[in-house]
Parts: C-alpha cells; structure tokens; sequence
C-alpha cells in the first residue's frame, strides 16, 4: 500500500500542498480529482521522486520508498513526451531497459504491450508521425512496459476518444485486477466515477475528501429519494420533514430530515396507491465534488 | 503481474551506458550528423592529398648557382637555376628570397660543393644532387615555420571544430529532453546525474572517434602521399593532444549540458551557450594571432581551456619540458572533476523547470 502522509510543499512563499494525506490501495483504481492548479501534478511528482517535498513521508508497506521501490513505479507524466526520432518499438523497448530489463525481455515486453494497445502495426514508425491519440497510447505503453507494481498516471484519458478511453480503462482493470495499485488524476469525472473503487478529491493543496466511491457518496448522500406512484402525490409538501425538490402529479424527489419522515411518506404513499420507485438518491462524483471544494 | 521482476536489477552504471549507447546511436542515424561527419572528413582528406599533390609536383624550385655548380644542378628535375657570379651573389638572392637556395663551390665540403638556403633547404634539391652536399642555414629556425603554423593551426581548428559540434549537439540533446518533456519520464527511471553521466559519454565517444579518424586519415594520408618527413616530431604531440582532448572536451562537455538544461526551448540554447562558446574559440584565436609568442603560448598551456591546444604545441616546439604536459594536465584533470560536480548540481536544478529560461546564478544559488 502506498501512503501519503502529512505531505508539505511550497515554492518560495507560496504553500501548493498543505498538510496532505491519503493512501493507494494495491488491486484498486484510485481517482485524484482536483480542479486545475490544485497540486495533483506536484503530488504526483513527489511521489515518483521526480520533486523532492519539503515535509511528510511517503511509504510503501510502511517502509520508506527507495529508488528500488521506485522503479517498479510505471509513469505518466502530465507533460506528455517521448523522443520524436525514436521508433516507437525501439523506445518502448529503451524505456523498459532503463527499469532494469535485458534486452530480449525489454523487446518482447514492449512488442506485447504495443500489440495489446492497437499499435502492433506502428512498431517501426518513429513517434512522430504517430497520430495524437496514438502517441497517448505509446505513452500509455511507456509507463506500463516494465510491469510495475505501482501505477501514477497524470490525465491519463485526456485526449483520447471514447473506443480508445475503453481500451486504456481495460488495461488499468486487467493490471489493478493483477493486484497493481492505480493512482490516476482526470478532468472527467464521469469517467472516474464509472471506473474507480477510491476516490481522493483535493482542492488549494488539501485533502478535502478521500475514501471508497460507495463511502463517499454515502457521506454525501443526504436524505434525497426519489418517489414514482401511481397515485398523486400533492399532500407530500404538507408533510412535516419534508422538503421537495421537484414535484410532478405521481412523482416527487424529496429531502427528509430524517429516516423516520422518509418511513412516513413510504408509508401513506403505499396506503394511497401503488408504488413504482422508491430509492435513496445517490450524489454523482460532480456533485460531491462541487460539494466538497467549497 | 506483480511477480514479474525484472531479469536483472539495474544497477546505475548500467543505465549510464543505456543513455550513452543511445546518445550514439541516435547521431549515427541523423542524417545530418552523418553527412557533416563525412565532408569534415573528406576535406581533411583533401587537404593531405592537396599538400601531397603540390609537395610532389612543386613549381620548379628557384636555385642559384655559379659557372661550376650549374652543371651539376641543372640535372636536378624540378629545379630552375639562376646563374650568378659568385658566391655573395648567390647569398643576397637566397637572402631576399628571389631563390630558395644556392649552390655553390666551397673547399671545406667533401663533395666540394654546399648548399645554401635560408631556414631549410628544397628537399627536392638535395634528393636530387648526387651526392648529399653540406648544407648551409643562412637563417636556422629550429622548426620550419610554414609547418610550425600549420601544426597549430591544425591543433588548434581540430579542437575548435570538434569542441563547437559536439559541445553543441550535447547542449541541443539536453534541451530536446526538456522541450519534448521526455525527460520527466526519464527522471522517473533515473536520477538525473546518471542521465547527464550518460549523455557526456556518449557525446565524448563520438567525438573522440572522429578525432582519431581525422588523426587517421592524415596520418595514413601523409604516408600514402609521401610525405612523412611532415610526421617527424608529431607523433608524441598528437598523443598527447588525444589525451588533452579527451579531458578537455568532457569539461566543455559537462558545461554545454549544464547550459542547455537552463533553457527550455531550442530557440533559448544560443542565449547560455553563448560564454561557452567564446571559451572554445578562445585557444583557436590565440594560436593564430599569438602563435609565436612563447609567453602567450605557455599561459595557453596551463589554461584548461586552451591547454588541449598549446600544450601539444609547445611539445612539438620543443618548448616544453618534460614534467609540463603532466602537470598541465593534473589541473585540466581537476578542473574537469570541479566542472562535472558545478554542472550536475545546476542541471540537477533547472533540468524540470520549464519556461522562462534560468539565470546561471539563480541555478547556482542554494534553494
């Protein structure tokens, strides 16, 4: 497990990480969210030893993490880059040397990951005349070549269309699956909720929420359910707890001040008429995300 | 997926070596690189074959000589003789250089004939006499100084050529990494010293190849042309400038990273390479304004900077004693292991900070 802890950065005067803790879970996608200029590239940094911090500690299994650690880190950075002259067979392959491959290993590794990303034909085309998408995905491969224990991965779907979001949201599950711990910041959040088990959410340098999707949207969740009848339900406003949100004839979405004022509607909904829908609202990741960086 | 370890642990060294091989082989593929390789080549072959050419075929060498001697000369292929009077005649013309030697009758010399000449006399002449006459040096130079200049003017453009390309290229590598941003990836697998460690060897690899076939080529091209005599005396010197060179171009090596990390875009690289640069032409300038002045030429000597070329220039003088060049080079030596430890600490310092270009002294300033 990769643990943040009381992490502390600042440029000259100007404090970019305050105080920061979190945890990566080995088997599990871990979503950084953060608005722009919220420190993610600069924790991110620290923790592939690319930055050094100023405080805090970053362990791995409880222990420090060492250069060793660190090179069964796989990483992609926020600045997209690869050598434009290189072949991207060649580079790939470069890549997984420089993490301690021999040559035969590094080449078939490298040949197998490039197939399994779409760009088995493109092996022996230099980076550059690669289209932008297809350089996101070399340099997808680039971070995942050398088979890491440990994924960073700054914006790693910006830029791709939705078939290649897919192929590289398949890749991550098939390596957290293999028990590989995923940390990823993204701009989309539907795409991180759709596809991460924690969530860390950061704003100006903190932590503002952190945890398992499910945890976070119960904390979140309020008192909102969601109401379908076939009956009409006009006497829910001049239930006492009860505040709606929207109403029309035999459907309402209502906040309860408590569980017992949300048992009482159930109740006389279900002695007045049938019931279609009766379920707790859920927030989505926006919305706790709105929520939480105010 | 996890189990999978690599096959072997990579140990530092090794990823230097990965960096340099790669250094390498990326310049042995440019295009550009090859052909600019291959016409500094060519011209150095062309100027050996051309000094061959105009040694072996030379305008008919002017000679003076008297009733008695121009019987004797005049068989001498190559050779246009000047008959005079006497034998202070024959002197006053070698001397306002209208011919590039006399022969004349003299006595004392048992082939009864000398030869007279200002600082060197004509090889064709004496090659074609048929007996080896005395010699006589109105004006001895220890060595001639057509080649004197030539030879430093060789150390000195060889240095200067080789230091600016690969100075250069290993400045523009580094701010490629950096414009590309493939560098953070890189610093990801490595720290950044054994990054600037591999690219300062792969760059002084290649330059010193070149060096020794430029050095090749005129060596073999001097002996193919017939014209050896040239080497006499050069060989030690050249030994001696690849062993400078190869100190001396790690120094600048170091320092071209240092200023190419400061910058972040190739448009930038000239704003700090630009005081390195000055550094390089420093010794090439020296040698052919300051050549001849033995005091300018031994401080030359003991700069690191310009050491590669004055000191195998004062050796092939004679100039030099013998515990000079070792001494000379322990300083090189030294400021070399300084400038590797000033460069990584500022390349260490700039190489992720993208932008507006970095101040040599904000890169030097402790954090």
């Amino acid at each position: 497990m990769l643990e943040l802890s009381h992490v502390t950065k600042s440029y000259g005067a100007h404090r970019v990480l305050n105080d920061l803790s979190f945890t990566v879970r080995p088997g599990r996608l871990t979503g950084f969210v953060g608005g722009n200029g919220a420190g993610k590239t600069t924790t991110m940094r620290i923790i592939l030893g690319v930055l050094a911090k100023d405080d805090g500690s970053v362990t791995i299994n409880g222990a420090a993490l060492t250069s060793a650690d660190r090179r069964r880190f796989g990483y992609m950075p926020e600045e997209r880059g690869l050598y434009p002259k290189m072949k991207v067979g060649e580079h790939i392959t470069y890549l997984a040397r420089l993490h301690g491959f021999d040559k035969g290993e590094a080449e078939a590794r490298s040949i197998a990951l490039l197939e399994q990303l779409g760009l088995g034909e493109r092996l022996n085309d230099t980076v550059e005349r690669l289209s932008l998408g297809n350089q996101q995905r070399a340099q997808i491969a680039a971070a995942l070549v050398h088979e890491p224990d440990v994924l960073i991965l700054d914006e790693p779907f910006s830029g791709l269309d939705p078939l290649a979001v897919d192929v590289v949201a398949d890749v991550l599950h098939r390596r957290a699956a293999a028990g590989v711990s995923v940390l990823f910041s993204s701009h989309q959040l539907d795409v991180v909720e759709r596809l991460c088990d924690d969530i860390v959410i950061i704003a100006g340098g903190e932590i503002r929420a952190a945890g398992s999707s499910e945890h976070l949207r119960q904390q979140h969740s309020g008192h909102r359910y969601e109401l379908r009848t076939a009956g009409d339900l006009g006497w829910l406003r001049e239930e006492p707890g009860i505040t709606v949100v929207e109403f029309d004839g035999g459907n309402a979405l209502f906040d309860a001040a408590d569980d017992a004022a949300a048992q009482r509607v159930l109740q006389r909904a279900a002695s007045e008429s049938s019931i279609e829908r009766f379920t707790p609202v859920r927030p989505t990741l926006a919305q706790i995300f709105k929520e939480v960086i105010q | 997926m996890t189990t999978a370890a690599p096959t072997s642990t990579p140990r530092g060294f090794q990823n230097v070596w990965l960096v340099a091989e790669r250094e390498v082989g990326s310049k042995l593929r440019s295009r550009a690189f090859v052909i600019s390789t291959v016409i500094t080549l060519l011209i150095a072959l062309a100027a050996v074959i051309w000094g061959g050419f105009s040694a072996g075929n030379p305008s008919a060498t002017q000679v003076a000589v008297t009733s008695s001697t121009a019987a004797a000369v005049q068989k001498v292929p190559g050779v246009e003789v000047t008959q005079v009077a006497d034998r202070d005649a024959a002197e006053a013309l070698v001397r306002s250089g209208e011919v590039s030697a006399a022969v004349v009758d003299d006595a004392s010399s048992p082939t009864g004939v000398v030869v007279i000449a200002e600082d060197s006399p004509p090889t064709s002449l004496l090659m074609g006499l048929s007996e080896s006459p005395s010699v006589v040096l109105l004006d001895p130079a220890t060595v001639d100084f057509a080649l004197r200049y030539f030879v430093s003017i060789g150390f000195g453009i060889v240095f200067l050529l080789a230091a600016s390309l690969f100075g250069g290229t290993i400045a523009q590598s580094v701010v490629e990494e950096k414009q590309t941003r493939v560098v953070e990836l890189l610093l990801s697998a490595m720290p950044a010293r054994t990054l600037l460690a591999g690219k300062i060897i792969g760059n002084t690899i290649l330059a010193m190849a070149q060096i020794l076939l430029l050095a090749t080529i005129a060596v073999v091209g001097l002996i193919v042309t017939g014209q050896s005599e040239v080497l006499q005396g050069l060989g030690a010197p050249i030994a001696w400038f690849a062993i400078f060179f190869l100190f001396g171009f790690v120094l600048l090596a170091a320092l071209f990273a240092a200023a190419g990390s400061l910058v972040s875009r190739m448009e930038d690289i000239g704003s700090t390479t630009a005081p390195l640069t000055m550094l390089i032409m420093a010794p090439y300038f020296l040698v052919i304004f300051a050549g001849d002045n033995p005091v300018v030429l031994t401080v030359m000597s003991y700069v690191p900077f310009s050491a590669p070329v004055g000191m195998p220039l004062r050796l092939y003088l004679g100039e030099a004693q013998w515990w000079e060049p070792i001494l000379s080079l322990v300083i090189l030596i030294a400021t070399c292991i300084a400038a590797i430890v000033l460069a990584a600490k500022i390349y260490e310092r700039s190489i992720l900070r993208m932008g507006a270009r970095v101040s040599w002294r904000e890169a030097l300033k402790t954090p």
